[in-house]
C-alpha cells in the first residue's frame, strides 16, 4: 500500500544568484575575512522539521500563503529535491503535476510532445503512440495536434499539457492547482478525468489557495507557514475552526 | 488509462543521515542507460529544432566544414609545402574530430542548466540529460561523414587494415565525451563563469594541438605531443584513418587520461548529484 512518511525533513536552498555563485566571488571570499564569507552565502530554509505521515486513502491539501513551502514540499515528494536533514520514505508510484508546461518542447507538435511525455515515464514507443491517440481525443485539439506547440493559444497549451500529464495512473498523485485554468467546456471534461485520476490514486497531495477546491477534493488539510506545518486537521475541523 | 506496468511498487527513501551517495549515483547511471531511447529521441528533436525551416538543416555544418577543408587545405599545404593529396585527408578528419570535441565541451556546459524545466518538474536520472547532449553532438558530427568519404575518394586515400583501430578509438572518444560532460555540466551548473573560460581554453587548444599542422612538423617535439590530451583524443581516431596507425604511447596516454576524466566525473557526480536540483 502507498504511504508517505516524513521525519523532521528539512530543505534549505542556497541562493547563489545573490552572491556566492560566481567563481570570482568564491575565490575572493576564500582570501578575505570569515564574516564576508558568511555574508556571501544566503540560505533559505524552505522546509523546516516536517514530520507527518500520510496513509492510503487520504486526500491532503497543502494550504498557506505564497512562499510557505507548498511547491517545495511537492517537489520533495516527487523526489526532485532531497532533504538536507531528516528523512522521507514513500511507497508507491508517483505522478507529479507540478508545472504543466515543463518538459514541453515548443517546436515539436502536440502529438510528438505526448509521445515524449510517455517516454519520460519510461513507456515503449508503441504505448506512447496509443497514448497520443487517447490524449488527442481527450484534449479536443483535433488537427492542431500535428502543429507545433509554439503556435497554440494559452488555452490550447493547457489542454494539451493536462491531457499529457494525466496519461498515467499513479498511486501517489502530487498536484499544484494550475489545472483550474481552461475553458468551461474543457473544464467539465477535465473534472471527470481528474475525478477518475484521484479515485484511482491511493494518495492525493494537492497544493491550493482555493478553499472551494480544498473542500471539494480533500479529506485533510496541512496548513504551512514559513516552511513549517502549523495546522494539521481533517478538512471539516479545519473549516469549523 | 494506462497501468504502471514496468515499475510495480516503488519504495523511495531519502535519509540525510544515511545518504548512500555512491549507490544513488550508480542507480542514476543505470536508470539513465535504461532510458537511452528517451535521450536519443530528445537528441533528434534538438537537432531537428535547431535547423527547423532551413532547407539543408544540419548539412550546413557539412558545407561549412567542406569550405574550411578546401580553403585551409590549399593555404596550409602551400605554407607547409605538403602534397595536398596527402594533406587533405588529414585535415578533413582533424577538423571533423575537433568540431566534435569543441561542440561537446560547449554543450556539456549547458547539459544541466538547459534542462532546468525538466529537472524541476520530474525525477529523471541526470544521466539522461548527459546522454542527450552527447548523442546530439554525435548526430551532428555524423552529417559530416560523407565529406570524409568524398575527400578520401578524391585524394585516392585508402586506409589500410589498421583502420579497424578506430573502434577502440571511437569508444575512447565516447567515454571521454560522457565523463567530460558530467564534469563540465556539474561545474557549470554551480559556477556560471565556467563556460566562457572553457571557450577560451578550447580556442587556445585548437592552435596548440596538431589539427591544422601535422605532428611531424614538430620534429623533436613530436615525442612529447602525448602530453596534450586533445592530441591523444584526436589521434586515436585519426591515426588509424590517415596516418597508418597510432604510436603505443598515445594508446597508453589515452587510457591514462580517460581513467582520469572518468574518475573525476564519478567523484563529482557522487558528491554533488543530490545538490544539482538546487543549483539549477
Amino acid at each position: 500500500m502507498a504511504f508517505i512518511r516524513s521525519q523532521e525533513m528539512t530543505v534549505e536552498f542556497p541562493l547563489y544568484h545573490l552572491g556566492a555563485r560566481s567563481l570570482k566571488k568564491r575565490l575572493l571570499a576564500k582570501s578575505s575575512s570569515r564574516l564576508r564569507d558568511d555574508a556571501n552565502r544566503v540560505v533559505v530554509s524552505a522546509l523546516r522539521d516536517l514530520t507527518f505521515t500520510i496513509n492510503p486513502g487520504e486526500r491532503v491539501a497543502l494550504v498557506g500563503s505564497n512562499g510557505a513551502g507548498k511547491t517545495t514540499l511537492l517537489r520533495c515528494l516527487a523526489g526532485i529535491y532531497e532533504p538536507v536533514s531528516g528523512r522521507i520514505e514513500m511507497q508507491g508510484t508517483i505522478g507529479a503535476l507540478i508545472d504543466p508546461a515543463a518538459g514541453m518542447d515548443q517546436d515539436a507538435t502536440g502529438r510528438e510532445n505526448i509521445v515524449l511525455r510517455g517516454m519520460f515515464l519510461g513507456r515503449t514507443p508503441a504505448e506512447c503512440e496509443a497514448m497520443a491517440e487517447e490524449a488527442g481525443q481527450f484534449s479536443g485539439l483535433g488537427e492542431f495536434l500535428d502543429v507545433p506547440v509554439r503556435t497554440y493559444s494559452a488555452g490550447m497549451s493547457i489542454r494539451l499539457a493536462f491531457a499529457a500529464a494525466t496519461l498515467m495512473s499513479p498511486q501517489i498523485l502530487l498536484m499544484d492547482e494550475w489545472f483550474l485554468a481552461g475553458d468551461a467546456d474543457f473544464l467539465s471534461r477535465a473534472t471527470t478525468r481528474l475525478e477518475q485520476l484521484v479515485s484511482d490514486a491511493d494518495i492525493l497531495v494537492l497544493a491550493s489557495h482555493d478553499m472551494n477546491v480544498v473542500q471539494r477534493w480533500c479529506t485533510r488539510v496541512l496548513k504551512m507557514d514559513q516552511g513549517r506545518i502549523v495546522v494539521d486537521l481533517p478538512v471539516n475541523d479545519f473549516f469549523a475552526s | 488509462m494506462f497501468q504502471q506496468s514496468s515499475m510495480g511498487t516503488e519504495i523511495y527513501v531519502r535519509d540525510a543521515a544515511d545518504p548512500r551517495k555512491a549507490a544513488r549515483a550508480v542507480e542514476d547511471l543505470v536508470g539513465g542507460w535504461r532510458q537511452r531511447r528517451l535521450a536519443w529521441a530528445l537528441a533528434w528533436l534538438d537537432t531537428r529544432n535547431r535547423y527547423r525551416g532551413s532547407v539543408f538543416g544540419p548539412f550546413w555544418l557539412t558545407f561549412s566544414t567542406a569550405v574550411m577543408v578546401g580553403g585551409l587545405g590549399v593555404l596550409y599545404s602551400t605554407l607547409f609545402k605538403l602534397d595536398i593529396r596527402l594533406y587533405l585527408p588529414f585535415l578533413a578528419v582533424s577538423l571533423l574530430l575537433w568540431n566534435t570535441i569543441n561542440q561537446i565541451t560547449a554543450e556539456a556546459c549547458a547539459a544541466f542548466t538547459s534542462a532546468d524545466a525538466i529537472i524541476r518538474q520530474m525525477r529523471l536520472p541526470y544521466t539522461v540529460h548527459i546522454l542527450r547532449t552527447v548523442f546530439r553532438t554525435f548526430i551532428s558530427a555524423a552529417h559530416s561523414l560523407p565529406l570524409i568519404a568524398l575527400v578520401f575518394l578524391v585524394c585516392g586515400h585508402l586506409p589500410g587494415p589498421e583502420a579497424f583501430l578506430i573502434v577502440p578509438g571511437f569508444l575512447i572518444l565516447i567515454l571521454n565525451a560522457i565523463a567530460g560532460a558530467f564534469f563540465l555540466g556539474l561545474l557549470c551548473a554551480r559556477f556560471r563563469d565556467i563556460p566562457p573560460i572553457v571557450a577560451n581554453i578550447m580556442q587556445l587548444a585548437f592552435f596548440l594541438s596538431p589539427i591544422l599542422w601535422k605532428p611531424e612538423l614538430l620534429e623533436g617535439g613530436q615525442a612529447w605531443l602525448f602530453l596534450n590530451p586533445f592530441y591523444v583524443l584526436i589521434e586515436v581516431i585519426r591515426g588509424p584513418l590517415v596516418e597508418g596507425g597510432v604510436p603505443l604511447r598515445v594508446w597508453a596516454a589515452a587510457v591514462v587520461y580517460s581513467s582520469g576524466v572518468v574518475a573525476l566525473a564519478l567523484v563529482f557526480f557522487v558528491r554533488f548529484r543530490n545538490r544539482l536540483a538546487f543549483w539549477i
